[in-house]
């Protein structure tokens, strides 16, 4: 087990070393930076000082170490644009596409899982099929046609909820968190719908699938021959096995959701990473591409080892070292 | 006690009701183990399947009367047919690796089963299952008990589950196929079990089973079913000694005795695939291809092993051991049977001559040549093409996406013999000839062919390779007898005509016996026993061989067919 854990660690130390030299690597090649920090009038003389001072003229390798030394010491650099540290302003973004993306999570799992029980449990039903056509529609239509709708609806028509920001935010240390009003929580629920009904859909079919599959297998059917009761063999029995893959796939699209909530960030004018992503790109401020990539390569590879750790909790298999 | 009358089950298809059933009738009395033996798709599991209600859907019972005592099982609510499920009837599966939830502890199982139909505490449905398990032979029940099902071996699973189907006392209990996924040795102590508990807790059996030898070892009665209906039935003796039906008579000529050996086995519809023709000319280019003698094989101190898996961080994994130290000769154009049981290191062995698994140490020899392991044997080696093999399953080698004649044109192309495709072809469609197949299978797939007819394209293969020298993986073991004894009469015919040499390897002794010249005794890597076939299974030296031919189940001698 601690071999399996440590294993997987080492793993990802490679991977966050790929992120971080990719990020690098946008600095060399996505222009020089000095002409992008230095206006028309800068003499040359003072460009080749700046270069000099910031380093730029050292061995790639060097300047290599140098940045990942210096992204492990927390300094992230500071922004072209509006020349704040690069951390600060992700920090202050973070929570607000966490929360998002684990708002959207949450109502894809509570809503997804037991739709996709149902609909494998009566394959046939009407129901069933009203529910697979319409989150057939669901996944068809783009994540932006989604929010533009639901924000015709109940923003603009109904009148119901705000179409745009956080609403009230409460300071917690320094978390700004949008859960603990009212408002806050009007303006989470449409971003955080449009995010979570892809999620959703892809949840409830993959359940219903695993599901299906389950309930054809010889253990349940041994269930059945030995007069179990029904509700303990469909919700004890087929649902955790229903869930060891579903688990996976769930995990892996949680750090997608982060990473590519952007599109939902900019209908929503969402102040999250997403949408600092978008302006850092129209402004080419290549130190917070470079910070954002490392953050969202950082939260996949978190989500991962935690799904691999769930994983060996659910499923008595994997788990080596009891074996007798 | 159980009453069938006149079943009939259907399944409804696009083209009207598919009649999976009919016409089937059997009586069981409590104690009694009631066998139902027959070949694939003759519809004993769907006579199982209807008593205890678990039809696969859409499958339905069209008629007929069921009943189990006084109650009338056709005539049941869903919510009664359930609680009757466990509580009167139930059911053991074939395959004990797959009829256990992998993520509950045995004792999760035991007592929800115990407590869904008794009203008894958690601690006293613990009791009784602790009991059970020790009473069924799980020694140490009470620690055990606290185990999932992957830490227990095939045979003690297969226990379990025999637990769980007896924990709530049942009247009658449908066992399909209880024995075949395991080792004889396991085989015969499960086989015992079921006697015993039939013995003394008076609980009734539906054997379903396609081995007669076993429906001879345990069986009270027996009924023969084909294509779904009731061909002969009768006490075992009866049935078995003097078999009033053509087709009782038939499948018992198709299983291989253990006890002698016989020539070629008697098989009924051999007639319907026509003789092999005289002049063919897959056959004559086959003979023309044999430039050298028969070429015999031979290892010296083959080891295999595999890295273990890894338990601590520091130190270095055990190797784990498949092979040890082989030692054999296999002569020129000879047979040579391997058998052992499950994990012995059978496939093992035939992937190290292959090349697919590379030895630790050792030498193999194939005629004059040394044979380089694994990796270092490069794509070219002319071993690659005088080596071929047979698999067990016909269903999964043969690639389901290509045509019979693109598959059997393959190895043409591959070892450059006709650069010619309308040359491939001719001999191809020749070549399906020879092994008793239709010329015009050519232009069909895989799936269009039952196991039997796969194999044999899958042996047609093989041919067009020019091989000198076979490995036949279990190749029968996934077909029905009357299927077997066609395949192994092939298979005879084929090593006689081209001098083949053939390493056949196989855990069911009876089919050894009747293919190879000489045998080996394999387990647990090592070499037990080995010698001429005839001298190995008259007068065994190895325990375990004994062991394994004394386990193996037999009809006795009286009720065999006369030698002819």
């Amino acid at each position: 087990m601690a071999y399996f854990i440590l294993k997987r660690l080492i793993q990802s130390v490679f991977v966050m070393l790929a992120v971080a030299f990719l990020a690098f690597s946008l600095f060399r090649f996505v222009g020089d930076p000095i002409s992008q920090m230095t206006g028309v009038e800068t003499s040359v003389e003072d460009q080749e000082r700046l270069r000099d001072e910031l380093g730029l003229n050292d061995p790639f390798v060097y300047q290599f170490a140098r940045f990942t030394g210096d992204l492990l010491q927390g300094d992230f650099g500071f922004s072209y644009r509006t020349r704040q540290p690069v951390a600060e302003m992700i920090a202050t973004r973070i929570p607000a596409t966490l929360e998002l993306g684990v708002v959207a999570l949450i109502i894809s799992l509570v809503v997804g899982i037991p739709t996709g029980v149902y609909t494998a449990l009566r394959p046939r039903g009407i129901a069933t099929q009203a529910i697979l056509m319409t989150t057939l529609v669901g996944v068809s239509i783009p994540t932006f046609v989604i929010g533009i709708m639901l924000i015709f609806i109940f923003g603009v028509q109904l009148g119901w909820l705000p179409t745009f920001g956080r609403g009230g935010t409460v300071q917690i240390g320094g978390w700004e968190s949008s859960l603990f009003t009212i408002e806050g929580w009007r303006a989470l629920l449409l971003p955080a719908i449009t995010l979570g009904v892809y999620q959703l859909t892809l949840t409830m079919r993959l359940v219903r699938a695993e599901m299906m599959e389950v309930m054809r297998s010889d253990y349940i059917r041994f269930g059945m021959a030995r007069g179990v009761p029904m509700r303990r063999l469909h919700y004890k029995h087929a649902l955790a096995n229903t869930m060891v893959p579903v688990i996976t796939i769930i995990g892996l699209q949680f750090g997608g959701v982060i990473a590519f909530s952007i599109v939902t960030e900019s209908v929503f004018q969402w102040p999250g990473m997403g949408l600092l992503f978008l302006e850092s790109i129209r402004f080419v401020d290549i130190p917070v591409m470079g910070v954002y990539l490392v953050v969202i390569a950082f939260f996949f590879v978190l989500v991962n080892l935690i799904v691999d750790l769930l994983y060996v909790a659910i499923d008595p298999r994997l788990r080596v070292s009891d074996v007798t | 006690m159980l009453t069938i009358t006149d079943l009939a089950v259907k399944f409804p298809s696009r083209f009207g009701d598919f009649t999976a059933i009919e016409d089937v009738d059997m009586t069981i009395a409590p104690g009694e183990i009631h066998g139902l033996v027959g070949e694939s798709g003759a519809g004993k599991s769907t006579v199982g399947a209807a008593v205890i209600g678990l039809l696969q859907t859409p499958g339905y019972i069209a008629g007929g009367t069921l009943t189990l005592g006084d109650t009338d099982l056709r005539d049941l609510s869903d919510g009664q047919a359930h609680a009757i499920r466990g509580d009167r009837i139930s059911m053991i599966f074939q395959d004990p690796q797959t009829s256990l939830n992998p993520l509950m502890t045995i004792e999760d199982q035991l007592v929800e089963t115990i407590q869904a139909h008794s009203d008894v505490s958690h601690a006293a449905a613990l009791k009784r299952a602790v009991d059970l398990l020790e009473d069924i032979g799980i020694e140490n029940a009470a620690a055990r008990i606290k185990s999932y099902p992957h830490q227990f071996s095939g045979g003690m699973r297969q226990r379990v589950v025999i637990a769980l189907a007896i924990c709530t006392d049942p009247e009658l209990i449908i066992a399909d196929e209880p024995t075949t996924a395991l080792d004889v040795a396991v085989q015969s102590q499960v086989l015992d079990l079921i006697r015993r508990l039939a013995r003394d807790r008076k609980i009734a059996f539906m054997l379903i089973t396609h081995d007669i030898g076993v429906i001879a070892q345990v069986a009270d009665r027996v009924t023969v079913m084909r294509h779904g209906k009731v061909m002969e039935t009768g006490e075992t003796a009866q049935v078995l000694g003097a078999p009033r039906h053509p087709y009782t008579r038939a499948l018992m000529d198709a299983v291989p005795p253990l006890d002698r050996r016989i020539d070629r086995f008697r098989v009924p519809q051999e007639a319907d695939t026509g003789p092999i023709t005289q002049d063919n000319a897959a056959e004559a280019w086959l003979l023309e291809g044999i430039e050298q003698d028969p070429i015999g094989l031979s290892l010296s101190n083959l080891c295999v092993r595999f890295p273990g898996t890894r338990t601590s961080l520091w130190r270095k994994p055990d190797p784990y051991v498949a092979l040890h130290d082989i030692s054999f000769d296999i002569r020129p154009a000879s047979i040579m049977g391997l058998v052992g049981e499950s994990g012995s290191g059978k496939s093992t062995l035939a992937k190290a001559i292959t090349g697919l698994v590379t030895p630790s140490s050792g030498t193999m020899t194939l005629g004059d040549d040394t044979l380089p392991g694994g990796k270092s044997r490069s794509r070219h080696h002319p071993s690659r093409q005088l080596i071929q093999m047979v698999f067990q399953d016909p269903y999964s080698s043969l690639n389901s996406r290509q045509t019979i004649g693109a598959i059997l044109a393959e190895p043409l192309w591959f070892y450059g013999f006709t650069p010619d495709p309308s040359d491939r072809r001719r001999l191809a469609a020749s070549m399906l000839e020879l092994v008793g197949m239709a010329p015009d299978a050519i232009d069909k797939y895989p799936h269009q062919f039952s196991g039997g007819q796969r194999q044999r394209i899958a042996v047609a293969r093989t041919l067009l390779a020019r091989p000198r020298f076979l490995i036949c993986d279990e190749p029968t073991s996934a077909l029905d007898v009357s299927i077997q004894a066609e395949i192994l009469n092939l298979l005879k015919d084929l090593q006689a005509k081209f001098g083949l040499t053939i390493l056949f390897i196989s855990h069911n002794l009876a089919v050894v016996r009747q293919m190879a010249d000489d045998t080996a005794v394999l387990r647990n890597g090592r070499i037990e026993e080995i010698g001429s076939t005839e001298a190995l299974y008259a007068n065994p030296q190895a325990d375990y061989t004994r062991t394994l031919l004394s386990l193996t189940p037999v009809m006795p001698i009286s009720w065999q067919a006369p030698t002819g």
